[in-house]
């Protein structure tokens, strides 16, 4: 069977999304969207130059891409459900990445005001991918609120420190019938592989990418690493055992 | 509580005897932690922690490279007026200084609009000195007004104000407020603003609580190094930025440091910081909040500025003009300070990028 990705409907090309901050050049960047085949791309409407005179960000993205504006900046919903309209109105499009952050130390998102604006933007035909904490309560409310994915943290943005709420993804997994694509806190391709192989539909990275070295080939590293996480879950993969298989049966006796 | 009750928990603090007993290996031990607290900030002001700047700027770099990437931001101060009933010794705006004195007319502050837009610029500082006559608030809003048609991102860097003013100026669509306390030695700050509203230490230090209050979005606070010890001053300022990330984590801080030049008057730095002082003062602060952000203005030298990309500084001003109409008019007066680092904004952004960071003219959408 086509191992496929639907989201809202659309076939999505690539399970790596790239996220476009923190990079020291857009050229680079386009580079790096490039050599992954990210086909999910994320960008802060809060950069996006519109205005002569200098570069916008928009012009670096190659045209086959689904461009993802997110809220970054937002603090509440209102604020949220404001920039994505003003993406909409730029022509950015209908994919919105939500992101509402009320701690600026930690980054962590606002469930509440996430589901809260989800349930607005996607009763205005957006495609509402919610960046949260990965709750099972919560998780439901975004699905009941429209959600066509859920974007639960591994660890906070920027941090590197791969999956750290992995049990609590693993509940997601299991009980959320919706995409789940893990966004922040992957720091290397193992930790993305990782997230593959537990079963998530996707993740999103940025960080690890743009502060790399070289962007360019972390970025094909993760898409590799992706790609090897994926088959192995669909490979389904025997357990791991914590003991080793005795030569001698405790029950050989019963034959 | 607010903020002055932290200042005076550590009136009487022995901090030379603090200092006296901070080992190289405490200091290897705090630049190596997770979460830090007062005291660790105050180990990497020590003077000891000088012999370890390596070792901090290794971390410094790598906390802002994770939290805020290869990516400078960008602004231009615009000087709106110079009128002050203020008497700061080490101000060129200072009010017995027999300077002319200019305000912006609307239709002045739209032309040098104009030329700072044409530079690319979209995050704009606006400043003025204290003069609830001459620049009231009803002014500034006009100013905003004006402004909003060319920037994304507005900030104030005026007197002091109540948080229902602060709150119309947010209406009016301002969104960052730049105020520093310039001294957090309450006695040396009495002798340094001798005269004016600024003379009064609580008023200035309870402004930013009242900004936040009413979701101010971004707030730079800061400590004009060079008046006092700069180990004290850049430890209070820490605890300041501290107690508002706690007060109200939904604020997008940074500290400033700026370091004292030579202003109108003559008027000398009284404890000289080097070089060397303030990359210590930037790498102890970065490592105490990896997340703040932190502004390196153009009263540093073209220099030493490019040298402090990737080791802690996430913002800095360009092209900056410190006159009353500095940009376009023919007519301007003497700026607040002089400028070290005079290169026009496409120099600053080269600059950038020839060090492997992007300069980023935008990062905010008005609402």
């Amino acid at each position: 069977m086509e191992d496929v990705l639907l989201i809202a409907g659309k076939q999505i090309k690539s399970r790596f999304f790239l996220g476009t901050g923190k990079f020291s050049s857009y050229a680079l960047m386009k580079k790096a969207i490039e050599s992954s085949s990210a086909h999910i791309v994320t960008v802060a409407l809060r950069r996006v130059n519109q205005g002569a005179g200098n570069e916008n960000i928009l012009d670096f993205i190659p045209g086959d891409s689904i461009l993802m504006p997110n809220t970054s900046g937002a603090r509440n919903a209102d604020e949220a459900i404001r920039l994505a309209r003003l993406a909409r109105a730029a022509g950015c499009g209908d994919w919105v990445k939500l992101e509402i952050i009320n701690d600026q130390k930690f980054l962590l998102p606002d469930n509440a005001e996430t589901i809260r604006a989800t349930e607005v933007l996607a009763k205005e035909g957006f495609i509402v991918m919610p960046y949260c904490n990965p709750d099972l309560m919560d998780a439901r409310r975004l699905k009941d609120a429209g959600a066509a994915s859920v974007m639960p943290l591994g660890s906070p943005i920027g941090t590197n420190q791969g999956l750290r709420t992995k049990e609590l993804l693993f509940i997601l997994i299991e009980e959320i019938d919706l995409p789940i694509v893990v966004d922040a806190g992957l720091g290397r391709p193992s930790q993305a592989a990782e997230a593959m192989e537990m079963g998530c539909d996707a993740v999103l990275v940025n960080t690890a990418v743009a502060t790399a070295d070289d962007p360019e080939l972390m970025a094909r590293a993760f898409a590799l690493a992706v790609e090897a996480g994926r088959s192995a879950w669909r490979a389904r993969p025997a357990q791991i055992g914590k003991y080793a298989k005795a030569s001698s049966p405790l029950t050989g006796f019963l034959r | 509580m607010g903020f002055e009750y932290t200042l005076k928990e550590f009136q009487g603090y022995d901090f030379n005897a603090f200092f006296r007993q901070v080992s190289d290996a405490d200091i290897l031990r705090v630049i190596d932690k997770h979460q830090l607290d007062n005291f660790d900030l105050l180990i990497l002001l020590s003077q000891r922690a000088e012999n370890h700047l390596e070792a901090m700027a290794r971390k410094s770099r790598e906390l802002t490279l994770n939290n805020f990437g290869k990516v400078i931001y960008l602004y231009a101060p615009l000087y709106l007026a110079n009128y002050c009933d203020n008497e700061c010794l080490y101000c060129g705006f200072n009010r017995v200084h027999s300077i002319e004195r200019k305000k912006l007319s609307l239709e002045e502050v739209e032309r040098e609009a104009q030329v700072i837009h044409r530079t690319g610029m979209r995050h704009i500082l606006i400043l003025t000195g204290e003069s609830r006559e001459h620049t009231p608030v009803s002014y500034l809003k006009e100013c905003v007004f004006v402004l909003k048609k060319y920037f994304c991102s507005i900030s104030i860097e005026v007197y002091p104000l109540e948080a229902h003013e602060y709150s119309e100026l947010i209406e009016a669509g301002v969104d960052g407020l730049t105020l520093y306390q310039e001294t957090y030695d309450r006695a040396l700050y009495k002798q340094l603003h001798r005269s004016g509203p600024k003379s009064d230490f609580t008023y200035r230090l309870s402004a930013p609580d009242k900004a936040c209050g009413v979701k101010m979005r971004s707030l730079s606070i800061g400590a004009l190094l060079g008046l006092s010890d700069f180990c004290l001053e850049a430890f209070f300022l820490g605890l300041h930025a501290f107690y508002l990330e706690r007060a109200y984590p939904e604020v997008e801080l940074s500290v400033s440091l700026p370091r004292l030049q030579r202003a109108i008057g003559d008027f000398a730095a009284i404890c000289p910081v080097s070089d060397y002082n303030l990359v210590q003062v930037m790498l102890a602060l970065r490592i105490f909040f990896p997340r703040v952000g932190i502004n390196i203005s153009t009263r540093e030298n073209r220099e030493f500025r490019s040298h402090l990309i990737g080791l802690g500084v996430t913002r800095m001003s360009a092209g900056s003009r410190t006159e009353v109409g500095g940009y376009a008019s023919l007519d301007k007066t003497q700026g607040q300070f002089d400028v070290a680092d005079t290169s026009g904004v496409e120099e600053v952004k080269e600059m950038i990028s020839l060090k492997g960071y992007q300069p980023v003219m935008k990062d905010w959408q008005a609402l």
